[in-house]
């Protein structure tokens, strides 16, 4: 199963990003795809990305929508919400472990040979605060002059947009390299700090700080495509705990806000006491081969 | 065979349904404003600033 999600992950990041000309034109693709929702966090000014990334559009949106109501124009989001809430209730944080492209970079470091650490889970909480203050508040109300805000997410913290967007304009257009300043150097900052923990440690930016992910995990009670838990054929050996990208006791929180419902439990579950549902109906889910607890216990 | 059926169809949670139809309704309140082309506008431009760059 893992080896079909990386073949997802493969897929949507070449969907997302899928304007392979900007070595020619030096610039991004201003196509009318750009007028679709990317699901994952991939930025919009990344030379070759086909579409635009919520969490930049919202910002955007937010920040202007002062200038907007004085103009007679309602633009407060409504279209970039209802697409990010239409995805989150059907897959919620599934698109985290399957179609987000900074998703399937952080796993690709984490397969770097190196001594492996657990996030402190606390931790997990920043990602909230900061969708509700980098991505709604602060651009909401910190206006300048003119009565406009600033993308506060995008401008201070996202690694994604540098990665993807900040370094390869950079290479494309030398003249930008004269206007890069303590700004950039902030986001290359922490561009580094995620690479270096996504070595040593399993999709950090996920768990600690994605304001997209802490979005679509506000769904996981009422998705229509996730993961259930059969309490009758779980032994709390707790195998889903060791294999779980984000740090989530399954058998514990089957809801958790935090699973990206990448099957790894599943797979790793001697007892098939995990499987994928949609919408309440059993989908896949291991054949019963294997032992169930009661079977386990009587024998 | 009925009763199957509608022991199955007892299961189905409605609630995803709901919620997705909710939002995909405020999508088309967003798209009756004009914000598609707001966006698409936005998302043509490269936004200096929001990359760390000027």
């Amino acid at each position: 199963m893992d080896f079909i999600r990386k073949w997802v992950q493969a897929l949507f990041f070449l969907i997302s990003n899928g304007y392979w000309n900007f070595p020619v034109t030096r610039g991004i693709y201003q196509g009318p795809l750009k007028v679709i929702c990317s699901p994952g966090l991939n930025c919009y000014s990344c030379p070759a990305a086909t579409s635009y990334c919520p969490l930049g559009a919202l910002q955007q949106l937010i920040a202007g929508v002062r200038l907007s109501l004085e103009n007679g124009q309602i633009f407060v989001g409504f279209y970039v919400v209802g697409a990010m809430g239409a995805i989150g209730g059907f897959v919620g944080r599934m698109v985290c472990g399957w179609a987000c492209p900074f998703g399937l970079f952080q796993e690709l470091l984490h397969k770097i040979p190196s001594p492996s650490f657990d996030i402190w889970r606390p931790l997990r909480w920043i990602k909230y605060a900061v969708l509700l203050f980098m991505v709604i508040l602060l651009p909401l109300f910190v206006v300048d002059d003119f009565g406009f805000g600033h993308t506060w997410f995008c401008k201070y913290l996202c690694p994604a947009g540098t990665l993807e967007a900040g370094l390869p304009l950079l290479i494309l257009q030398p003249g930008l390299r004269e206007s890069i300043g303590l700004l950039f150097f902030n986001k290359l900052f922490f561009l580094i700090l995620f690479i270096v923990w996504s070595v040593v440690a399993s999709r950090p930016f996920c768990r600690t700080a994605c304001p997209l992910g802490a979005f679509y995990g506000l769904f996981s009670k009422i998705k229509l495509v996730k993961l259930r838990l059969d309490p009758d054929k779980c032994t709390s050996c707790e195998a889903c705990h060791a294999v779980c990208p984000m740090g989530v006791r399954f058998n514990e929180s089957p809801e958790d806000m935090d699973c990206i419902s990448c099957l790894a439990c599943s797979k790793a579950c001697s007892f098939n006491a995990i499987s994928l549902e949609v919408g309440g109906l059993q989908v896949a889910g291991k054949e019963s081969g294997r032992l169930t607890a009661t079977q386990a216990v009587e024998r | 065979m009925k009763k199957k059926k509608s022991s199955q169809a007892a299961k189905i949670r409605k609630t995803p349904f709901v919620v997705i139809f909710v939002f995909l309704a405020l999508g088309a309140v967003g798209i009756s404003l004009g914000e598609p082309s707001r966006v698409l506008e936005q998302a043509k431009q490269i936004c200096l600033s929001c990359i760390g760059i000027g």
